[in-house]
């Protein structure tokens, strides 16, 4: 996927002023942490879930070179093709191998990030494969040629008409007057569609939740089923998942899908969990006959090594997201790239490169809900403020900010001068709102057009503290 | 001593001295918070000093990612308040700083470690400190409001500051306090965020306002000075008449010593009539 993130500014503002956009926030404020809020209350040992969740993962970096060894001796055990890819490129050509050499047109494909993050739709289209996603948010935004703007709920950017005008227009076998106002009738209309192509690929690409390295077999959560048909009808079956997805036993899957779905959705449990271990055997009545496992770093092992090694235990249940104001003002699409809110400020500068990406660390108050609700106690806004500091070291900042910053800190360190620079400005402001008849405030005030073109800014008393405390003869020691 | 109900013999044992931190934006634009913070803790029965030294605690530098003049300034701080029982600050913003991350910024210092540590340990925000060390129960004053709280972000998360606000305003009669809708969501300021990214920020304190509007409430009060004036400037630029007071002056009984937050004089003379 092409990255926008460069233009963050322009995307931010854009959203801001898209009225079906805002209005579909609007809603999903009201979605997920609402009910993540009541799935947590019913569960007094969350917090404990929680730390057993993060220890889990923490051991699996700790040790990952021995879990991915032992994950893909024993996929290959069960049969399991098992493919290592260092970047996109080389995942994208082993898929396109792996379609050749299965002669595959149609592909069924569940939802996946690792697939956006390496851009697979757009690459087997252009290698005459037709790539069918089987999500039905996910469907919506192919038929619209858009990305996902939420890692769980791709299309929570739309409303229903949108959804109803991109069925319109390309459901052609379907009359053009019928009905599409509820959203069962969409859904219904979607199915009868999906079903067809789910029977038509020959192979399907699905993501994955975790790798279980003690039995080789691959966990997928979903709602809808589609994971399941992607990976069952299909005679071929595809899994690309990254390599920090790998947990060492069954049990710590399953402690991990307990803090998963209350953390995302405010489920107990998704409605499928699928636990995959290897292609059909003798016997079976169904299941794929081939099944390939990529492992795909694409930047990962850079990150075991250095500050962000953390983010590593991300489970991508979206719920810094969630919570995050800054996504709930923008939505996903303004970051630029495959993710987005918290979780992706981090990620994609690690990525495709914080010179490309340099504004999503920035934009953000560090109000801390992103890491308070994060499963994995991810520390979200002290890795933002790393990726700032790489900035700064780098001179990557604004000059403005650099250079503002050390004149504040050049006088701050001198407390004197400090003292006088500041009454002097202060007095100088306060004499200028008296001045003003109504006082109190600045409608607009030169060089604060940053504050003042959206808010008023009070004006200083005239005198700082410190000089009426002097004035006042106030204990100093 | 009059008004605060005092319970000896959960207070600390001396008379403690007590280092105000001002915070640059309480020295700058609101004096009268400083004021405020003197007169509560000299009424909870400490003797307070105001180091001449003191400047900035260099939270947006480190938020910058400038880490270097963040640390000098943390120096300057720490030397600042050295061998003084307690420093409070009237500000959770400032606090979470000085508490949370100066023991990050100098982790690989083990010097400087201990000094951070050791500041860290006798530093409070203002309600916190009235509230958890001196132990002070509800302050009691009047003050006729009808009033939502800000709980900001630092504070709240970093320090976990929410019940202490709110119990110690329990003592002033007339006022009334009016929860609102997403009360943990933030208010937009974030410092150098607000001018950065004025569009987002905008938007964020526009969620804020109106949840504030919906409460009804014609007072906000909250703790920290860049929450409060950002959302003081936007209800004013939106024409809301709703007055806002950090959370000392109204704890402190001296709203009468300057008008609310953006407001002049004259304003507070009609508000008053009104």
């Amino acid at each position: 996927m092409d990255s926008t993130a460069h233009s963050f500014v322009d995307n931010a503002h854009r959203a801001l002023h898209d009225a079906k956009l805002q209005h579909s926030l609007g809603r999903f404020k009201e979605g997920f942490p609402v009910k993540r809020r009541a799935a947590v209350d019913r569960m007094p040992e969350f917090d404990a879930l929680r730390e057993a969740a993060r220890e889990i993962k923490d051991h699996a970096i700790a040790n990952l070179d021995l879990y991915l060894e032992r994950f893909t001796e024993r996929a290959e055990a069960n049969g399991t093709r098992v493919h290592w890819c260092t970047d996109a490129e080389a995942a994208r050509q082993r898929v396109l191998e792996i379609c050749r050499d299965s002669g595959a047109r149609t592909v069924a494909k569940g939802k996946s990030m690792i697939g956006e993050e390496i851009g697979i739709n757009e690459f087997l289209e252009a290698e005459g494969i037709r790539p069918v996603e089987t999500d039905l948010g996910e469907y919506i935004i192919q038929l619209r040629h858009e990305p996902p703007s939420h890692i769980i709920a791709p299309a929570v950017h739309l409303s229903k008409d949108q959804v109803a005008d991109a069925f319109r227009s390309h459901h052609r076998d379907y009359p053009e007057t019928r009905p599409l106002e509820e959203p069962e009738v969409m859904l219904a209309e979607a199915r009868a569609v999906l079903r067809q192509e789910f029977l038509a690929a020959e192979l399907g690409i699905t993501g994955a939740n975790m790798l279980v390295a003690e039995t080789g077999s691959v966990v997928l959560v979903t709602n809808e089923g589609n994971g399941d048909l992607t990976q069952t009808l299909p005679r071929v079956q595809i899994v690309i998942a990254s390599l920090e997805k790998v947990v060492p036993t069954l049990e710590d899957a399953t402690t991990i899908l307990r803090v998963l779905a209350r953390s995302a959705t405010g489920q107990d449990l998704s409605v499928y969990t699928t636990f995959t271990t290897g292609p059909r055997r003798g016997g079976d009545l169904d299941g794929p006959s081939e099944v390939h496992v990529l492992l795909l770093d694409n930047g990962r092992t850079e990150m075991l090594g250095n500050e962000f090694r953390e983010m590593l235990r991300c489970i991508r249940c979206g719920a810094c997201i969630n919570h995050c104001p800054i996504y709930a003002a923008i939505g996903g699409h303004a970051y630029g790239w495959v993710y987005s809110g918290p979780m992706g400020a981090v990620l994609i500068p690690n990525l495709i490169g914080i010179e490309e990406a340099g504004n999503l660390p920035n934009a953000s108050t560090l109000c801390g809900r992103c890491e308070e609700v994060c499963p994995m106690q991810i520390p979200l806004p002290r890795m933002l403020r790393q990726l700032r500091d790489r900035q700064y070291r780098a001179r990557n900042s604004p000059a403005a900010v650099r250079y503002g910053l050390s004149g504040w800190a050049f006088l701050a360190r001198r407390p004197a001068l400090y003292r006088l620079a500041m009454s002097l400005g202060v007095g100088g402001l306060g004499r200028i709102g008296r001045l003003k008849r109504n006082g109190g405030r600045f409608r607009r005030l030169p060089f604060a057009d940053g504050w003042t073109g959206t808010r008023d800014l009070p004006a200083p008393a005239g005198k700082t503290f410190q000089q009426m405390w002097s004035e006042r003869g106030g204990r100093r020691q | 001593m009059t008004g605060i109900a005092l319970h000896s013999h959960d207070m600390p044992e001396h008379r403690p001295t007590v280092g105000l931190f001002v915070t640059c934006l309480v020295d700058l634009m609101r004096p009268a918070v400083g004021f405020a913070a003197v007169k509560l803790l000299e009424q909870a029965g400490c003797d307070v000093v105001v180091p001449a030294a003191q400047t900035c605690c260099g939270q947006p530098a480190y938020n910058a990612g400038d880490v270097a003049d963040a640390k000098a300034l943390a120096r300057g701080v720490i030397d600042a308040f050295a061998r003084i029982d307690y420093v409070v600050l009237p500000s959770g913003s400032c606090g979470g700083t000085i508490k949370v991350h100066y023991p990050e910024m100098f982790a690989d210092e083990p010097a400087w470690l201990d000094r951070a540590r050791d500041l860290a340990r006798r530093t409070f925000e203002l309600t916190t400190f009235l509230s958890d060390v001196m132990k002070t129960g509800p302050i009691a004053g009047r003050l006729e409001a009808a009033t939502a709280y800000h709980d900001s972000c630092s504070g709240l998360r970093e320090l976990g500051i929410r019940e202490q606000p709110r119990a110690l305003l329990s003592g002033i009669q007339g006022l009334e306090l009016r929860e609102m809708d997403e009360a943990e969501a933030c208010c937009g300021f974030g410092g150098l965020f607000c001018v950065k990214y004025p569009e987002i920020s905008e938007k964020m304190v526009d969620v804020k306002v109106d949840a504030i509007a919906a409460t009804g409430a014609d007072h906000l009060i909250g703790g920290d000075m860049g929450c409060l004036m950002n959302m003081a400037g936007r209800l004013q630029r939106r024409g809301l008449d709703v007055h806002v007071r950090h959370v000392a002056e109204v704890l402190a009984g001296t709203c009468a010593d300057a008008p609310p937050i953006g407001e002049s004089e004259t304003s507070q003379a009609k508000t008053k009539i009104a």
